[in-house]
């Protein structure tokens, strides 16, 4: 099964909306709630054999392979890149059955955007670059758009932006607003990816406001964390995201693609966020195009169940390709 | 088996089935089972099949157990309970902990069991049902080990009958058997005819363990076991089930004195306010009618939502319905799984054809139903008014009703508008109106903004034709425990009941005294009996007064007099203990009157008597504003409040011991705690308690709080003991007398106490256990966090 590329889609980007506060302002999360529905999600749904295995490569083709440290290089890039277009050992694509499987995404900083898409050459997997003075998003916003001009003129096809969390705190929607559609346009034709930083929001009225207003300011994708802040990704913030999403979608009829980052590092991370896709959302929430986990070394954990699945010896990762 | 890269094209779930090998593995070792009677199984005699409710396919065979049975079981357990009562209460911590424990390490094949056998899907017997079981055994462990620190006096009840239904199996004999061993009792249990399995599997832990023959006996069989356990020699009888049934061992059970607890149906409003989170709700919808096939008796059945949200909530639980699964119960990704037996199956579906007939539209959702076993796909109503079946009956199915209601007051008057009293669940981000609502929804366990929230710690059971007594906590030992029994005094003479003028003793002196002429005290005012006719009252010089005749007329004006004084029970605890010490001042004011009138009505140490009532209205005023609840430790971040709740309207015969101290130490623990009393005064001596009038009267006390029929005492009490708007009766009279109330007491299934006559004077004539006797706690969860 080819994987797809996200920008072959034919799917219609986020137009956004002019801001609505109506649409958020009243808005009632009750926290206990989310809990327990995010608790049972995986206790009411499990994958076994054949369809874990598959599960698993879907969560490949959905993963945007990450690499944000301050001792990246070049060469460590382009070695992410190599995992990326060949994620499982040919072994492991033989026992399932696959003739091609990428990631769905490499993600990286600007100044490494250059490096990706040489590594990425002749794939058809995009290069997604963090931007806007990732991950405190505390800089000038025109520096923050230059940014974002960089990165795309370096040759991302998407871009993951961070918001001023402030402008949550203090409930200033207009300028959150403001701010996001700035960046939306600075991107272009680049697929824009809002980062909330939700363990900064810290509650989960916040995170469904912030999440309103980041769609009704265009971008393409929300995603939770940008794997710096205190707390990333957790189920109930993204259950609450998604609920916001197909809210959205309700009162627009646009589809709003979600990114869980931060925090994922396991197989069955990777089943849970996608049974919680499934299940409040739908399969069409189940392809790369909408639907991204931000992941470093969840990769590694999944090639390690695959191949258990194919030889039925459980796998030593020294024996895998190392990201 | 399909390929992974077909998967990846529907990204199904696929089969994920519990494997059953060890459980099968054990049934068919065994085949047949026996009941478990002193420590051993007993040989299998009559058997009938226990089937899988998902395929049909045989279990096993049970026995069904007879009268013989029941007996030889009973006295097992009557051999074994002195000495198990006698262990020190470190002595059964340390078995029921050592329960806790095996059934721990078995929880994974206790699950399956109970899967196999009920058809309730595997994720909720693994992951609440058996947790649940375990957390009961550890914490009632606790009690046994606390219980001289935390019941000083109290004594087992002795051999307890267990009737136990088939929907939640094991976690229902582990509130029956925790609790009960805990206080020192023994038991007999009786698991439900379609679901006995994984209580012979809990017999073949007791004996694993070496818990003492005799202490838990097993006898598996129909209702006509039951009512064989009934009717068997044992001290108290707790049951689970049917109202219907509940009703018939109420009256079985009448004037035994025998213990009786009822957990009984429910038809529970789920509220859902337009502020609520409506995610969180269509979630709870998930987790109250589609739990268990809604076979749940607490069950959010009735969906009450706000006009305002009605067409979002809908919307939104439409979308939800159509993401159940429905399947195979051992399979881990299902939702729904079978219903308990055919005969189940067809009432659920007769119901909802009624309920469709009457005008009611069924949103079903759209599964496919496997080929064979009892299933029912989940659904709700919309368009079903009040009046429809499905409104009042329970359907005990994966169907909810859905209604609308406009205002907060609708929402109640709705809410309340049924003869269960359960359970409710309210949803909304607003505290206040939250707890407001909860404070006036009448059921014995409130959830807000949840639903289904159970733990050990906290109390739970019903109000209303839900049933009395509570299981779990603290409220649940007592149910097991027996209060320092009063040192019991024979009754009374009731004294003649004579219309007729009684020539024989004329009033002394030449003038005419202004004759004082007592009627009936019914809303504040006197009123002449309905009867139109007055008894003679003697002392014991002969007449000294005539009293009002009453009959059933004046009962019902004297109860619905009682239920518009509603306000009594919203009052400040300090407000009502204001007016109890203002009747104290009252009274004392003309102590000499009080007891003139006594002693002219031969009433031994009168003066002591009138001074012995004005202490005890000092006691209760006291009290007023101090017996209170608590807060049970169970959940992280979660209050669970127990709340003592007036009844409302009580119903009490006073003893015609005493006439004045007895009415007072009967009444005035009622009316502290915020109930509306209709009183039956001493037959024999009423004029004690209608010279009380003046001090009410002159005492701030609201009209209808305290209403007095005076007459013949068991016919009045028969009047009240049926009245289906008295939540509660108090009976101290006669052995006869007290069978009558607890019969008649079944239409309506309200709490009943019947009082033996003891020394009003003494200790054994006020305190807790009469405040304890007056309410009702309602537990309130709320969970909490941003």
């Amino acid at each position: 099964m080819p994987a797809q590329s996200p920008l072959a889609s034919n799917r219609p980007r986020n137009s956004g909306v002019p801001l609505q506060t109506g649409w958020f302002d009243q808005i009632a999360v009750n926290s206990p709630a989310a809990e327990r529905r995010a608790a049972t999600l995986t206790t009411r749904r499990t994958v076994k054999k054949e369809w874990q295995a598959a599960w698993l490569v879907n969560a490949i083709r959905c993963v945007d392979l990450t690499t944000l440290s301050g001792d990246d290089t070049p060469d460590r890039v382009m070695r992410l890149c190599a995992k990326a277009r060949r994620p499982l050992a040919d072994h492991i694509m033989a026992g399932l059955g696959l003739d091609h499987l990428t990631t769905g995404a490499v993600c990286v900083y600007p100044t490494m955007v250059a490096a990706a898409v040489r590594g990425l050459a002749g794939s058809d997997v995009p290069v997604a670059s963090v931007a806007t003075g990732f991950p405190a998003g505390l800089m000038p916003l025109p520096l923050r758009l230059a940014e974002i001009r960089y990165g795309v003129d370096e040759g991302a096809d998407e871009i993951d932006i961070v918001i001023s969390r402030a402008h949550v705190l203090n409930a200033d929607w207009a300028a959150l607003y403001d701010e996001v559609a700035a960046m939306r346009e600075a991107c272009g034709g680049a697929h824009m990816k809002a980062i909330l930083a939700t363990g900064d929001l810290k509650t989960l009225r916040n995170v469904y406001k912030a999440s309103m207003v980041a769609m009704q300011a265009g971008a393409d994708f929300i995603k939770t964390s940008t794997g710096k802040e205190g707390v990333n990704a957790t189920l109930p913030v993204s259950l609450i995201m998604v609920r916001a999403l197909r809210d959205y979608g309700r009162r627009t009829g646009q589809q709003v693609g979600f990114k869980p980052a931060g925090g994922l590092k396991t197989a069955r991370d990777a089943i849970a966020w996608q049974i919680l896709m499934k299940e409040e959302l739908g399969n069409d929430w189940l392809c790369p195009d909408l639907f991204r986990l931000g992941a470093s070394s969840m990769l590694g954990d999944i090639e390690r169940q695959l191949e258990h699945f194919v030889t039925g010896r459980y796998a030593a990762s020294s024996r895998h390709a190392l990201a | 088996m399909p390929q992974v890269t077909e998967i990846l094209a529907t990204m199904d779930y696929g089969p994920a089935p519990e494997a059953s090998g060890e459980v099968m593995q054990w049934l068919a070792a065994r085949q047949e089972f026996g009941h478990f009677i002193g420590g051993a199984f007993t040989r299998p005699g009559k058997t009938f099949a226990v089937t899988n409710p998902a395929t049909g396919d045989r279990l096993a065979r049970v026995s069904q157990g007879s009268p013989g049975d029941v007996a030889a079981a009973v006295k097992a357990a009557r051999a074994a309970q002195p000495g198990w009562a006698k262990l020190p209460g470190h002595e059964r911590a340390r078995w029921l902990y050592a329960l806790a424990r095996h059934v721990q390490k078995r929880q994974r094949f206790l699950a399956v069991l109970e899967t196999l056998d009920n058809g309730k899907p595997i994720r909720e017997t693994r992951d609440i049902d058996v947790p649940l079981v375990v957390r009961h055994f550890y914490h009632h462990a606790g009690w046994a080990e606390l219980l001289e620190d935390e019941f000083p006096g109290s004594v087992a009840v002795g051999v307890c009958g267990q009737i136990i239904p088939w929907n939640f199996p094991l976690l229902m004999l582990a509130w029956k058997i925790a609790p009960a061993l805990a206080a020192g009792n023994t038991v007999v249990l009786k698991p439900a005819e379609y679901t006995p399995l994984t209580a012979l599997a809990f017999a073949e832990i007791c004996a694993e363990t070496g818990l003492p023959e005799g202490v838990v006996n097993i006898v598996t069989g129909d209702g006509g076991t039951g009512a064989a356990l009934v009717g068997a020699e044992v001290d108290k009888i707790a049951f689970t089930g049917s109202t219907e049934v509940g009703r018939q061992i109420r009256r079985a059970t009448a004037g035994t004195g025998k213990k009786l607890t009822l957990e009984l149906g429910g038809k529970s409003p789920f509220v859902v306010f337009a502020d609520a989170d409506l995610d969180a709700a269509v979630e709870g919808v998930v987790d109250a009618i589609w739990f268990n096939q809604g076979q749940v008796c607490c069950a959010g059945s009735r969906i009450l939502v706000a006009e305002a949200v009605e067409k979002p909530f809908v919307a939104r639980l439409t979308a939800r319905l159509a993401r159940l699964r429905l399947g195979d119960p051992l399979d881990k990704s299902t939702d729904i799984g079978a219903i308990v037996d055919p005969v189940q199956l067809t009432r659920i579906r007769d119901l909802v054809a009624q309920g469709t007939a009457q005008g009611g539209v069924l949103h079903q959702a759209d599964c496919d139903l496997p080929a064979r076993g009892s299933f029912f796909a989940p659904g709700f109503m919309t368009n079903v008014a009040p009046a429809n079946i499905l409104s009042e009956v329970e359907i005990f199915g994966p169907v909810a009703t859905l209604t609308t209601f406009r205002t907060p007051d609708e929402a109640v008057a709705l809410a309340n508008n049924t003869r269960y009293g359960l359970a409710a669940s309210i949803w909304s981000e607003n505290i206040n109106l939250a707890l407001d609502i909860g404070a006036r929804v009448k059921a014995g366990v409130v959830w807000i903004n949840s639903t289904n929230i159970f733990d050990a710690g906290a109390g739970f059971g019903g109000y209303r034709e839900s049933g009395f007594g509570r299981e779990g906590g603290r409220e649940g030992m007592r149910e097991y425990l027996c209060a320092p029994a009063p040192k019991v005094r024979p009754e009374a003479e009731t004294g003649r009941l004579d219309a007729a003028p009684d020539p024989a003793t004329p009033a002394k002196g030449g003038r005419a005294a202004i004759d004082r002429t007592a009627k009936m005290y019914i809303g504040g005012a006197q009123q002449r009996p309905d009867s139109g006719y007055c008894y003679g009252v003697r002392g014991n010089k002969g007449l000294i007064g005539l009293a009002g005749l009453g009959n059933r007329k004046d009962i019902r004006n004297a109860v619905e007099a009682a239920h518009r004084a509603a306000g009594w029970g919203g009052a400040t605890g300090h407000g009502r203990a204001q007016v109890l010490y203002y009747i104290a001042e009252n009274l004392a004011a003309r102590e000499a009157e009080f007891t003139a009138r006594l002693t002219s009505a031969g009433v031994p140490k009168a003066a002591r008597e009138v001074a012995a009532t004005i202490r005890r209205v000092f006691y209760y005023a006291a009290q007023a504003d101090k017996f209170d609840g608590a807060v049970h430790q169970t959940r992280s971040a979660h209050v669970t409040l127990a709340m003592p709740e007036a009844f409302g309207v009580m119903g009490i015969a006073c003893p015609d011991d005493a006439p004045l101290l007895g009415f007072v130490s009967l009444v005035l623990p009622a009316i502290a705690m915020g109930n509306r009393v209709v009183a039956i005064p001493a037959q024999s001596m009423p004029l004690a308690a209608t010279d009380l009038y003046q001090v009410f009267d002159t005492s701030d006390l609201p009209g209808g709080v305290v209403n007095i029929v005076t007459g013949p005492r068991d016919d009045l009490a028969r009047v009240l003991a049926d009245h289906d708007d008295v939540a509660a009766m108090w009976y101290a009279g006669s052995a006869q007398g007290a069978r009558m109330v607890e019969a008649a007491s079944a239409g309506n299934l309200k709490t009943t106490w019947t009082l033996a006559n003891r020394d009003w004077h003494g200790t054994d004539g006020q305190g807790r256990e009469f405040l304890l006797k007056a309410t009702q706690v309602k537990n309130i969860w709320i969970p909490y966090g941003e």
